[in-house]
């Protein structure tokens, strides 16, 4: 099923036996009418198995936004398919949450108000909110004792730093439970130390609530820290050069980021990106 | 500290006060005749003299334009929801907006004569005219500038146009929106002054337009100071709506004092 990539997939048999969960396949897209249009994506193909950590890497403006929203079915592919838990994604799924750089809280509600927002828009949810309110209310708090934002419910975003805002981005993308976890950047704008706990968050949930996500960074520790599988993006207009798997003989904590086979991946997935760079 | 505070309180009738003496000295200093300039206490004395008659016609005005005013809030958020909204709306009936209110209003209060006669009609027209356009602006803009990814989160979820209007695109527009009605109501008053100035039997436009061609100048300041009184009440109660239902904007501060030492 994964078509011709320039580089060669590294073995991963589920990855290829067409019962990916999210199945990307020779998809393009042009924004934009007639010749003065941007071609963001060209042909790219990408699998995720069901429960997967993908992340995808590459030079800025190479259209890994774009791949997003095709995903999530934002927008639709000029060419190509992109399939989803075995569906051909044409409208937005209402499975997928989606968390972005800039964490757009709405001012004028709390964390706790901010964290209710999808529920209030997506289906069957949305018809029950009233009814339901408590026990969503009742979640919304769990989520958030979880990423360490216990008591920020009641207070206003103007109130939470940078970290805690990205948190409770985190959270509200994650309060439908949806299966598919769309993060572009989510932790780009944070401070290293910020960041690196972001990620142990994120780790956590990712394993105790085993969604399947797709990030989106310029960060190759991040993606190797974090994901199964890593895919290269080329320069625009985008499409997968190199996917590798990311696989350690020990568990992943904090310290493995400093052993010789992490900075290895590393190396390769910079190695990979400067060639690609060098083109331009 | 303390009396840094009270100084900053008591700016804003600190300076009316100075103005309106270094006005009354030039006056009296340098004996300006009071059919060019009368003192703000000649003015204030033809008030207490004229007020019967000044009274009812302020009232009229009043009414006058807070009518204008009220339809032009109506169809100012109307306006500004569909061209924020749409953005093809947006391109297509900007330039006739802009030529619309590029045109001075008091041009256009003749051909409202012709149509509507002389009287409050074309007083109230005027006044909506001349509010509407900040008004939709401001809320378009509101509107306009939802954060794209906001939006994506949402629309991702299955939210139509329409959900994401009411859920972030009207509460964000609601600052830009109050803000608006401040510069709005204060247009209104222009708006049917001029009309109430060029054509009509009553109001206080009217008033000063007889006062000051029977010479009676300080009657004609009297008259600007009643409006400017009533411009300012309009706009400390619109500023505490504003308060009333933007606080998050100030971040929980109340910075914005509309004209008095809080």
């Amino acid at each position: 099923m994964m078509a011709t990539a320039t580089a060669p997939i590294s073995s991963d048999p589920s990855a290829r036996d067409g019962a990916a969960f999210v199945h990307v396949e020779g998809a393009s897209l042009h924004y934009g009418g007639g010749d003065d249009g941007v071609l963001a994506l060209k042909d790219t193909d990408l699998d995720i198995r069901r429960g997967e950590f993908a992340a995808v890497v590459g030079p800025s403006g190479c259209g890994k936004s774009t791949l997003l929203k095709l995903i999530s079915g934002l927008n639709r592919p000029s060419a190509g398919r992109v399939v989803v838990d075995g569906a051909l994604v044409t409208r937005p799924l209402k499975i997928v949450g989606m968390a972005f750089q800039n964490p757009a809280m709405l001012p004028w509600r709390t964390t706790l108000e901010n964290l209710l927002l999808p529920l209030q828009v997506v289906e069957p949810h949305r018809r029950n909110f009233r009814r339901d309110r408590d026990k969503f209310i009742e979640k919304a708090s769990a989520l958030l004792r979880k990423v360490g934002l216990a008591g920020a419910e009641s207070r206003y975003p103007w109130q939470l730093s940078g970290g805690m805002l990205q948190r409770a981005s985190l959270c509200r993308a994650l309060i439908h439970d949806p299966q598919i976890l769309l993060l572009d950047e989510p932790f780009g704008a944070l401070d290293a130390f910020t960041r690196e706990e972001l990620w142990d968050t994120l780790k956590t949930l990712w394993q105790e609530q085993k969604f399947t996500v797709l990030l989106v960074t310029h960060d190759l520790a991040e993606a190797v820290y974090l994901a199964d599988t890593v895919h290269v993006f080329s320069n625009r207009p985008g499409r997968v050069l190199y996917s590798c798997n990311v696989e350690f003989a020990a568990p992943k904590n904090v310290d493995i980021r400093f052993s010789k086979e992490f900075v290895d991946y590393v190396h390769e997935l910079r190695a990979r990106i400067r060639v690609e760079r060098a083109v331009l | 500290m303390n009396w840094r505070r009270a100084l900053y309180n008591a700016s804003p009738w600190i300076t009316t006060i100075a103005f309106f003496l270094v006005w009354e000295a030039v006056c009296r200093v340098f004996h300006v005749p009071t059919f060019l300039l009368p003192a703000p206490s000649d003015s204030i004395r033809a008030m207490i003299e004229s007020w019967s008659g000044i009274w009812p016609n302020a009232q009229h005005t009043l009414i006058t334009t807070l009518a204008g005013f009220g339809i032009a809030v109506v169809f100012g958020v109307v306006l500004g929801v569909a061209v924020g909204a749409s953005p093809l709306l947006y391109k297509s009936i900007n330039p006739l907006l802009i030529g619309f209110n590029s045109i001075p209003k008091v041009a256009v209060v003749p051909v409202l004569v012709l149509w509507f006669g002389i009287g409050t009609p074309p007083a109230i027209i005027t006044a909506f005219l001349v509010a509407f356009f900040p008004i939709s602006v401001n809320v378009a803009t509101g509107i306009a500038t939802t954060e794209p990814e906001l939006e994506d989160v949402l629309r991702s979820l299955g939210a139509s146009k329409l959900d994401i209007l009411y859920r972030v695109g009207l509460p964000r527009s609601l600052p830009y929106f109050f803000a608006s009605l401040k510069i709005a109501i204060t247009l209104a008053f222009v708006g049917a002054v001029i009309s109430e100035t060029v054509a009509a039997n009553q109001g206080i436009g009217y008033l000063m337009l007889t006062a000051s061609s029977t010479f009676r100048v300080p009657l004609v300041f009297a008259a600007l100071f009643v409006i400017a009184g009533m411009g300012i009440v309009m706009y400390a109660v619109t500023a505490a709506f504003e308060r009333r239902y933007t606080t998050w904007t100030t971040r929980g501060i109340d910075r914005s004092t509309p004209f008095g030492g809080g």
